[in-house]
């Protein structure tokens, strides 16, 4: 029986892979609910400040900060959101092919650019490609805290400042939904607040200090907030690549091994057969 | 007697969202008591304490290590950087901060710098009175 023990040998280390998969798969979904639950409960403060600073930037303070005007854009900043490891499915090409495509349209415009990456995906990608990365941040774990997201912003912030960039984006994975994660990329400074609803009313609030110190660290956090809730979004994104990327291949694993097993049964029959034939061959000769 | 809405936010989860008849805050230009109908204010805050009075006596303690304050006439807003509520604080955690703090401040050679060692420091003392305040009860 020619080949019976390689098979045999085969199906077992396919069912082993198959054991680490469906493992995997099983803590992919359980930390994907509490990334969720994260996600959502960032959502009360982000909501909140982007409604004061939609308020503050259409009332009409003395100041007009640096934050919240356009300018025309020499060099450009790029916040590129990535997972530390792999086994997601497409989760980080699909991210860095979106990247990619808006990198050389901005290229194409004569327009330079600086990277600041979260996860060890992005930043050894934008390494390859020989972009600027003049900050990142990898191994934030499953439940991101913000503190850790503060440093490499406010490189960015201070570079904005400065003038050495002109327009801040961020790229990163929204979760669209388990099956679906989508690579979407906002512009976070200029800041462009959404329209107030109240404007009509036309009030302002008081400033304490003053208007320019307020809008100063409003606008930070602000700035600091949409960063975090895209890194949280992507934990959850993830999660939910993962389980789906470990859920076929634990299929695909279970279909080699009945194909297998379907071989392996084949060739063990056709084995008797012929050791049947040669007896009754052998017997007739006799 | 009137209350009015309170939501005492971080980025992290929501802390806090009731009614209270008074808060108080410590704005960076003092500490703060909002009250019903106060006209629309917006102010950073320092590392401290938020107080809500919540009538008969009652009153809730948030530690908070900055973040903003805003008003309106039926609503206040504390979006906190790391509001925690005050009874989890840990206070060896506090301490421990507070050495860690001291320690960069004795040893200039660090790389920390010292703006960032002094917010460490009062944020941690803050802390402490938070903890302080809450065993008299």
């Amino acid at each position: 029986m020619a080949g019976g023990k390689e098979i045999k040998t085969k199906i077992a280390s396919v069912q082993n892979t198959q054991k680490i998969t469906a493992a995997m798969e099983m803590v992919a979904a359980s930390k994907m609910r509490r990334a969720q639950d994260q996600m959502f409960a960032t959502r009360p403060y982000a909501q909140r400040i982007a409604d004061v600073v939609s308020h503050v930037a259409s009332s009409h303070p003395e100041y007009k900060h640096p934050f919240l005007i356009d300018r025309p854009i020499k060099r450009a900043g790029i916040v590129a959101v990535s997972t530390d490891r792999g086994l997601c499915g497409g989760l980080n090409t699909n991210l860095f092919k979106q990247a990619l495509n808006h990198i050389g349209e901005l290229d194409d415009k004569g327009v330079e650019i600086e990277v600041v990456t979260f996860g060890t995906k992005a930043l050894n990608f934008f390494k390859r490609i020989g972009a600027k990365v003049v900050a990142e941040t990898s191994h934030i774990g499953d439940s991101p805290e913000i503190s850790k997201i503060i440093g490499p912003v406010q490189t960015l912030l201070q570079r904005y400042e400065k003038g050495d960039i002109d327009v801040i984006y961020l790229i990163a994975n929204e979760f669209v939904n388990t099956m679906t994660q989508q690579p979407k990329m906002v512009q976070l400074v200029p800041v462009q607040p959404a329209p107030d609803k109240e404007l009509s009313h036309h009030w302002d609030y008081i400033y304490e200090p003053d208007s320019k110190e307020v809008l100063d660290s409003v606008l930070e956090r602000y700035i600091e907030s949409l960063v975090y809730q895209g890194v949280v979004e992507n934990v959850a994104c993830e999660m939910a690549a993962r389980m789906i990327a470990m859920k076929s291949a634990t299929d695909n694993a279970g279909e080699m091994i009945d194909e297998l097993q379907l071989i392996y049964n084949r060739e063990r029959q056709a084995s008797i057969t012929q050791e049947i034939s040669e007896i009754v061959g052998g017997a007739a000769a006799v | 007697m009137s209350t009015i809405q309170v939501e005492i936010v971080s980025a992290e989860e929501q802390i806090f969202s009731g009614e209270a008849e008074m808060v108080y805050a410590p704005a960076v230009m003092g500490e703060v008591g909002i009250a019903p109908r106060h006209t629309p204010l917006i102010s950073p805050l320092k590392p401290g304490e938020v107080r809500l009075d919540m009538g008969g006596g009652k009153e809730e303690f948030f530690f908070i290590s900055g973040g903003i304050l805003e008003v309106q006439p039926h609503l206040v807003t504390v979006l906190s950087d790391t509001a925690i509520r005050a009874d989890d604080l840990d206070e060896a955690a506090a301490l421990e901060a507070q050495k860690r703090a001291e320690n960069a401040l004795a040893d200039q050679q660090s790389d920390l710098d010292v703006a960032k060692a002094k917010a460490e420091l009062a944020a941690a003392a803050a802390q402490i009175q938070a903890i302080k305040k809450l065993r008299r009860k």
